[in-house]
């Protein structure tokens, strides 16, 4: 566990100053690219903002409204035979249907349970461990005229599934 | 489908607070929630520009080919149908190197790219590929190295170590990637005709 912890601590501060250096080595302007990239970062940021919005306000007067309640106790029983927290399934749903979805459910998860809780690092875990699988498929056949997807689909969901289950068994096991 | 969801949740949370009689409460939670996504939004500017800033120098360094490299003795491996040198690999490496290093908005023209390349190899059909189906799987399990955006949520949410998730989020998105190639596999060599090779 220890190992795991302090592998996540010194794994950011060791990529980037590995990238500063190599970026230095192949004569990259550091300072003038980083600053470029920066404005990027910061408009992906505002962005993101109206999806956030609308995502959260549907979140939370579907819970406000006692609505989750509901769902969460019929899905209770079926779930906790499978050692699956009730809390996190209607996000792993999401998680393969819409990004920006999935994000305001998971930063919901987080306010609600607090970011260091069980469920708030589950919920972290969740949104990290796969992408949005219907998204990719449309993007990337879309784009390219593909009609009959034959496996594709059932592959990708498969895996989302599996992503899903794995983020659960870390969780559990690691923390 | 995402817009049913979202008018559902809506719709339904309306009628629900109006049967239990929390529509105060509703109404609370429409600007609450509104004000949090935007602070939220904003408590993620700092990071996301550090993050991206640090992965530009990557970029321009070159470190994507280098990954490139890196990777292409397992792209050959993975697509058995790609001939030797064929440029769809080239988009194929460059598109899991920036999946990898978190550039979403880099490994998608590569991919859109391979995926055009891997049409041309398969005769132009209107039909997904082996390799095309491949791609796809990896692209939907994508590995990604850090995920930022959520150590920056978490970061909001005042968690004591918010980057405690890299290494569970690594080892559960290195299983979902190594599940979805063997499901691939297998869905690949059921498709044959029977009594094929």
């Amino acid at each position: 566990m220890s190992i795991v912890q302090s592998f996540s601590i010194w794994f950011i501060p060791f990529l980037i100053g590995f990238i500063l250096l190599y970026g230095t080595y192949k004569k990259v302007p550091t300072y003038e690219t980083f600053v470029e990239g920066g404005k990027e970062g910061f408009s992906i940021a505002i962005n993101i903002i109206p999806f956030l919005v609308g995502m959260l306000v549907a979140i939370s007067v579907f819970r406000a409204s006692g609505a989750l309640d509901y769902v969460m106790m019929a899905m209770r029983p079926l779930f906790s035979l499978f050692h699956i927290p009730a809390e996190v399934v209607p996000l792993g749903l999401m998680r393969t249907i819409s990004g920006t979805g999935a994000l305001g459910m998971t930063s919901d998860l987080i306010a609600t349970h607090g970011a260091d809780s069980f469920i708030g690092r589950l919920a972290s875990t969740i949104q990290g461990s796969t992408d949005t699988t219907f998204y990719v498929l449309t993007v990337y056949f879309g784009a390219v005229g593909i009609k009959k997807m034959k496996y594709a689909l059932k592959v990708g969901l498969l895996a989302d599934l599996i992503g899903f289950l794995a983020s659960i068994a870390v969780i559990s096991l690691l923390f | 489908m995402v817009n049913y969801i979202w008018v559902g949740m809506l719709v339904i949370g309306f009628i629900v607070a109006g049967i239990n009689g929390t529509m105060d409460k509703v109404n609370e939670a429409i600007f609450t929630s509104a004000k949090e996504a935007v602070t939220l939004s904003f408590g993620m500017i700092s990071i996301l520009v550090f993050w991206l800033g640090i992965m530009k120098i990557a970029e321009k360094g070159g470190l994507l080919d280098v990954l490139a490299i890196l990777f292409r003795p397992i792209v050959k491996k993975l697509f058995p149908d790609i001939p030797k040198d064929h440029p769809a690999q080239g988009y194929i490496l460059s598109n899991m190197a920036a999946n990898l290093l978190g550039l979403g908005n880099a490994a998608t023209p590569m991919g859109i790219k391979a995926m055009e390349q891997l049409k041309i190899l398969n005769g132009g059909k209107n039909e997904a590929s082996r390799s095309m189906i491949t791609l796809l799987a990896i692209n939907t399990s994508s590995i990604t190295l850090i995920p930022t955006t959520i150590i920056a949520i978490r970061m909001s949410y005042n968690s004591q170590s918010p980057t405690d998730i890299v290494a569970p989020t690594l080892i559960a998105t290195a299983i979902s990637t190594i599940g979805a190639i063997l499901i691939d596999r297998y869905y690949y060599y059921r498709s044959l005709p029977k009594g094929g090779k």
